[in-house]
């Protein structure tokens, strides 16, 4: 909502600056987001809070001036002469306006054009900059064909009003010459973020009573009783609402004998400040009042009607569009309307989409001579499922929408017809036709002292409780300790009961100000406390790999299936995948929600690998599984791995340039599982979608499925374009790592009786997983056994064709007593018989 | 014979003195205290001596040896300062070479800033609570006092989600907010707690969505974090204090907060808090925009009708809710001036936090 400060000033006394004033709005809730400064002076450079834009008209150098005589230029035919009075002498100014070439060779004009004269040496926007804001420029003494020039009468682009730059600005004829400019109409705009629950501030006279109330000041209501020198009404127009629902009231008004012309300038202004378009008198009229007073209004030919309804009376009916019906707006669009829109429609049809835009046929136009005035109010829910269904936002339609008063129907009718009798000289019939079957109830609120002391803290009596609430026109009346409000008549937002309280509650706490009530904090017992073990996890999870030299990565939850497919081998079509789709998708890549974290991961391999030798990467973050039949969607929460490139920075002293594999990665798991303290952590020979059929590994946890870790297929990392060498991932459930965590782990007791070491070397067949040695190993060894390594994985001709040799370093140790070699040997003997025995293996000799 | 030794000393102690080097040490011990250097020959030779000059020879010879020994040991150490000074001084390496790097991981910046709030109000009391990013219409909207078409709705375009049948007015939708957290929350609150529920203090961070043009400024994804306090006792001052020391906390001890009027649908009354710029100090500069102050939440008492969705009777029980952004707040603190780089995953953006 764009509001010019001399309009608001006509309902309300304004003495602070403008950015004071526009703070106290900004605290009350009317966010001020913007002022434009047309003419009046900027404050001082400094602390800004709110954002400034536009420039002021120097006093003394941007004037009123008049044109007394429009003279053609010697040299020139696009350019022409002006005589023109400052009110200290005479000029001749040059310009180019189109709309002083009529004035031409016209001689002396009486009475003179008021235009807006800039002086030499006047400050003005350089009406051909490119730049925005454009560009200022100073007036000097030069010659233009032939001509010495030095000042100019402005267009409003010159001035900084809006892009017009065809013509210059013609005053209204009461303008004093030589009055400095920005005195006659110098303005400051605020632009203000209408919220749904002050909808009744979307006008000039709603922010002038909040302006009033914040303030202390009086608010000046605009007078409603135009000049009704017309016969009556009566027997005019009949109106006849089908549902009272959607149309609780409707009100009309007749102007006969207008006479179609431009509306005052200070009214064009007004408006283009404000961010409409000025048409002409009439219509001008109807939206002058939409922003004086909030009421949209709607003017019919009513010849037309007449017309329409075979020279008899017209009989305005409102109600919902039938089956098929169609109808064409005044922007020349056929509309195929559906049954929640609610028409305005005569005997012969619809005449326009309620409240939201009028139809070509009944609309006023150059020729139209009597004016049928509407004023009504409309169920918002009807209204907006219109303009979203037939995309058509309007400055009505934006109040309709957000609700306004029924009573403000009849006031906006009234003052509308009298602008509208000022602006085309036609004459307003007596009387209206008001339909208003059952006239809307104002909510009344019953509230307490004890009531704002529970939600707001603070104490106030019930006199300063009902000043606060009268300060916003709240009707109050005080019954010992119970306050009964009464909502003014032009708010929908006040509530019932309970909800109702709330409401008082901010408006009570808005005029007492926010800033006055103090700080507390929550004398409210302690709620009892708990944890957050997922999300614990999580964090312990985020912590240890960050700690083990992993980036964490947060990506898109949205993406295709084709993005999905892409980590996927092209022979690995497999089943039609189901997804979570979304009906309204933003674009072509953001169809679906995810089912796998490794396309997203591997797109940030994607995107960074040219940039980094060596990239390892985690993520944390749901997949969705759509539902089976009427079951809830599934939010599964996945840890993703991925390792691309080399394992070390590369550096002057590092010696280590190998590329990260299965057995890397396969170290971060054992790390984070055993950070985590899972057990029976067991890694099988199985692949899932994406990874190398012969390098991945399904992760079991006492026989849980964890995840699964291998290398990406080869031919999926030729999909992302990544050079071809190893790259390993890992995808785990997070509900299952939890699943499987131990916190109470216990802890072995440290020893210092003398340990004994020794290595085994064992020969087995090449089938035999060296998982499986190992934990022969252990099982056999017991206790004393207290730590196995593998430090050498061995395959050569001496071993023969299948065989390979698995080196382990065993460390034995008992908790009380020093270890004799021959109880070492006995444990030996009896591992190695058992590896005989089970997996065939052989004692390697040396 | 004592003169003779007396004489072997002092040209012993006058050769050691000259000696530099280990070499020399050892060459001088075998001449001066060795098999047949003059003090073992005098030892040798008591047996051929008198009863009487026995004793005086053999104190004297030992005398002797015991000075030499005594000497020797000094000398050798004082070769061995030498030699490590002498070491030490040849010693040297470039310290201005780069270190040996381990490679280090990093946390995404939303989840550091995210903990610090979980922290903060952690110590506050507050335990955190979060709910699915699938929501229906139901509980992301209506529940919180968005009735359908209600003119709120336009702050808050939806991405909805395609289902089987038609669900009439309670489409199936990615949250556009955590605030439907609130609900479920208090539902499974009131209903675990039937009678008198006890109050309630959490906080619902977690992922939403908004049908909105990528831009630098807008995002299709974005975290919040919600608060919410429900309690037989908790008004607007409360709300002011709590959020004022979270300023603290998160700003530092001389943060500034300001409360404006606002309007969201599910509190009442409702206020935008805005905390003096930490990075000028509230003079104005370009991540204030010059105002001075940054919106950083939004808050209210929570309206009768939430309250009642929750199972909170409105007559007893009042609360405050907030929300807030992380990635915002992570944007103001480290003058981040785009907000796709926190889902565009660039190494070179990441691994400075
Ligand atoms: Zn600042």
């Amino acid at each position: 909502m764009k509001v010019p400060i001399s309009w608001l000033k006509e309902y309300v006394e304004i003495n602070l600056p403008v950015e004071e004033l526009a703070h106290r709005l900004t605290l009350a809730g009317l966010e001020v987001e913007e002022i434009r400064y047309v003419g009046l002076p900027l404050p001082a450079d400094g602390n800004q809070e709110t954002k400034i834009s536009g420039f002021a008209w120097g006093r003394d150098e941007i004037v009123v001036g008049e044109v007394r005589e429009v003279m053609p230029h010697p040299d020139a035919d696009r350019l022409v002469l002006c005589r023109l009075d400052d009110g200290k002498q005479e000029h001749t100014v040059l310009t180019g306006a189109s709309n002083l070439f009529p004035y031409l060779g016209k001689g002396e004009l009486d009475p003179p054009l008021k235009v807006a004269y800039a002086r030499e040496g006047a400050t003005i926007i350089d009406a051909y900059s490119e730049e925005d804001p454009a560009a200022l420029t100073t007036l000097k003494r030069k010659k233009i064909r032939g001509v010495e020039s030095y000042s100019m009468a402005c267009s409003e682009r010159e001035l900084g009003i809006s892009e017009e730059h065809e013509g210059i600005i013609l005053l209204d004829a009461d303008a004093q010459t030589g009055m400095p400019l920005a005195d006659y109409m110098g303005d400051a705009v605020l632009d203000i973020a209408i919220t749904p629950n002050i909808a009744r501030a979307a006008s000039i006279l709603g922010v002038a009573r909040e302006v009033a109330a914040i303030t202390d000041a009086k608010l000046r209501t605009p007078d409603l009783e135009p000049v009704m020198e017309g016969n009556s009404i009566e027997g005019k127009a009949v109106i006849e609402i089908t549902n009272p629902e959607d149309n609780p009231r409707f009100v009309l008004g007749l102007i006969e004998n207008v006479k179609i012309q431009p509306s005052p300038y200070l009214v064009q202004l007004r408006l283009k400040l404000a961010g409409l378009r000025p048409i002409d008198g009439l219509v001008d009229a109807t939206n002058y009042t939409m922003l004086e007073i909030g009421e949209p209004l709607h003017a019919f030919d009513y010849d037309v009607l007449v017309k329409r309804a075979g020279g008899q009376v017209p009989k305005i009916i409102t109600r919902r569009a039938e089956q098929g019906e169609t109808l064409t707006t005044l922007d020349d669009v056929e509309r195929k309307l559906d049954d929640f829109t609610v028409l305005v429609t005569d005997k012969a049809g619809p005449l326009s989409l309620a409240g939201v835009m009028g139809g070509a046929d009944s609309e006023v136009t150059s020729d139209t001579v009597n004016v049928l005035l509407e004023g009504a109010s409309w169920n918002y829910v009807n209204i907006r499922r219109t303009v979203s269904a037939q995309a058509l936002p309007s400055e009505a339609a934006y109040r309709f929408e957000r609700g306004v008063h029924p009573e403000l129907a009849p006031q906006g009718v009234l003052r509308c017809l009298e602008w509208m009798r000022k602006w085309t000289g036609g004459t307003v019939a007596k009387g209206l036709v008001d339909e208003y079957p059952h006239p809307f109830e104002d909510v009344v609120v019953e509230l307490t002292p004890g009531d704002v002391k529970r939600w707001l803290g603070i104490t106030l009596t019930t006199e300063e409780i009902a000043d606060l609430l009268k300060k916003l026109d709240f009707g109050v009346e005080i019954k010992q300790d119970l306050l009964v409000v009464n909502t003014p008549p032009h708010r929908l937002d006040i509530g019932e009961g309970m909800v109702g309280k709330a409401d008082l509650m901010e408006e009570i706490a808005r005029i007492y100000g926010y800033d006055r009530i103090p700080e507390s904090y929550l004398a409210e017992g302690l709620p009892v406390q708990a944890g957050n073990r997922e999300l614990d996890l999580e964090e312990k999870i985020r912590d240890s790999l960050a700690g083990l030299g992993l980036q964490e990565i947060v990506t898109y939850r949205m993406t295709s299936p084709a993005q999905e497919l892409r980590a996927r081998p092209p022979q690995e079509k497999a089943p039609e995948i189901d997804y979570v789709e979304l009906s309204n998708p933003i674009s072509a890549e953001k169809t679906v929600l995810r089912r796998d974290l490794l396309a997203s991961m591997l797109e940030v391999v994607e995107k960074n690998f040219r940039n980094r030798d060596r990239i390892a990467l985690f993520e944390i973050g749901p997949v969705f599984v759509p539902s089976e039949k009427g079951q809830e969607i599934q939010e599964i929460t996945t840890l993703g791995i991925c390792l691309s490139g080399k394992r070390n920075l590369p550096s002057w002293q590092s010696t280590d340039r190998e590329i990260m594999g299965f057995y890397d990665l396969k170290g971060l798991v054992e790390e984070l599982v055993s950070i985590l303290h899972i057990s029976g952590v067991k890694y099988l020979p199985e692949s899932a979608p994406g990874f190398h059929p012969g390098k991945s590994a399904r992760i079991e946890a006492d026989g849980n499925l964890l995840g699964y870790l291998g290398e990406v297929h080869p031919q999926v990392v030729g999909n992302y374009g990544l050079p071809d060498r190893p790259l390993p991932a890992a995808l785990l459930d997070v509900a299952s790592l939890l699943a499987g965590v131990n916190e109470l782990y216990e802890v072995t007791p440290v020893h210092d009786q003398p340990p004994v070491l020794e290595d085994l070397a064992l020969v087995v067949d090449e089938e035999v997983p060296a998982g499986d040695v190992e934990s022969l190993v252990r099982q056999t060894g017991g206790k004393t056994l207290r730590e196995v390594r593998l430090f050498d994985v061995y395959r050569g001709e001496q071993l023969g064709e299948g065989k390979k040799s698995l080196a382990y370093s065993l460390v034995y140790q008992h908790p009380e007593k020093t270890l004799t070699d021959k109880e070492v040997l006995a444990i030996r003997n009896k591992i190695v018989k058992r590896l005989e025995k089970e997996v065939g293996a052989q004692l390697r000799s040396w | 014979m004592q003169e003779k030794l007396e004489k072997n000393k002092q040209e012993a102690l006058d050769a050691l003195d000259k000696i530099e080097d280990q070499d020399a040490l050892d060459r001088w011990q075998s001449q001066y205290l060795g098999r047949n250097s003059v003090v073992m020959e005098a030892f040798k030779s008591l047996g051929t001596l008198s009863k009487e000059e026995r004793p005086l020879v053999g104190k004297a010879a030992n005398q002797v040896k015991v000075a030499l020994e005594s000497a020797s040991r000094e000398k050798e150490t004082q070769l061995e300062e030498q030699r490590i000074t002498e070491s030490l001084a040849s010693e040297r390496i470039d310290v201005t070479l780069p270190g040996r790097r381990t490679v280090s991981g990093n946390i995404h910046p939303t989840n550091r800033t995210l903990r610090e709030i979980y922290r903060i109000f952690g110590d506050m009391g507050f335990r955190i609570y979060r709910s699915r990013e699938v929501e229906t219409d139901l509980v992301n909207f209506q529940m919180l006092n968005f009735p359908p078409h209600h003119p709120a709705r336009d702050m808050q375009d939806t991405f909805f989600i395609k289902s089987e049948g038609d669900r009439a007015d309670n489409p199936l939708m990615l949250r556009t907010h955590t605030s439907p957290g609130q609900i479920h929350a208090m539902q499974e609150h009131t209903s675990k707690y039937p009678d008198d529920p006890p109050p309630i203090r959490i906080i619902l961070p977690g992922m939403c969505y908004r049908y909105e043009q990528i831009t630098s400024r807008s995002e299709v994804q974005f975290n919040q974090v919600e608060g919410l306090a429900v309690g037989k006792s908790i008004t607007f001052q409360d709300l002011k204090g709590t959020l004022s020391n979270f300023a603290r906390r998160m700003f530092g001890q001389s943060a500034k907060t300001r409360f404006r009027a606002s309007h969201f649908p599910f509190t009442e009354p409702s206020a935008e808090m805005d905390v003096g710029c930490f990075l000028c100090g509230g003079k104005g500069c370009s991540v204030c925009k010059g105002a001075g102050w940054l919106e950083i939440l939004g808050c209210g008492m929570v309206h009768p009708t939430v309250l009642i969705n929750g199972g909170f009777d409105p007559e007893v029980y009042s609360g405050f809710a907030f929300g807030m952004g992380p990635e915002r707040i992570t944007m103001m603190r480290h003058h981040i001036e785009d907000i796709r780089y926190f889902w565009a995953n660039d190494l070179r953006f990441l691994e400075q936090f």
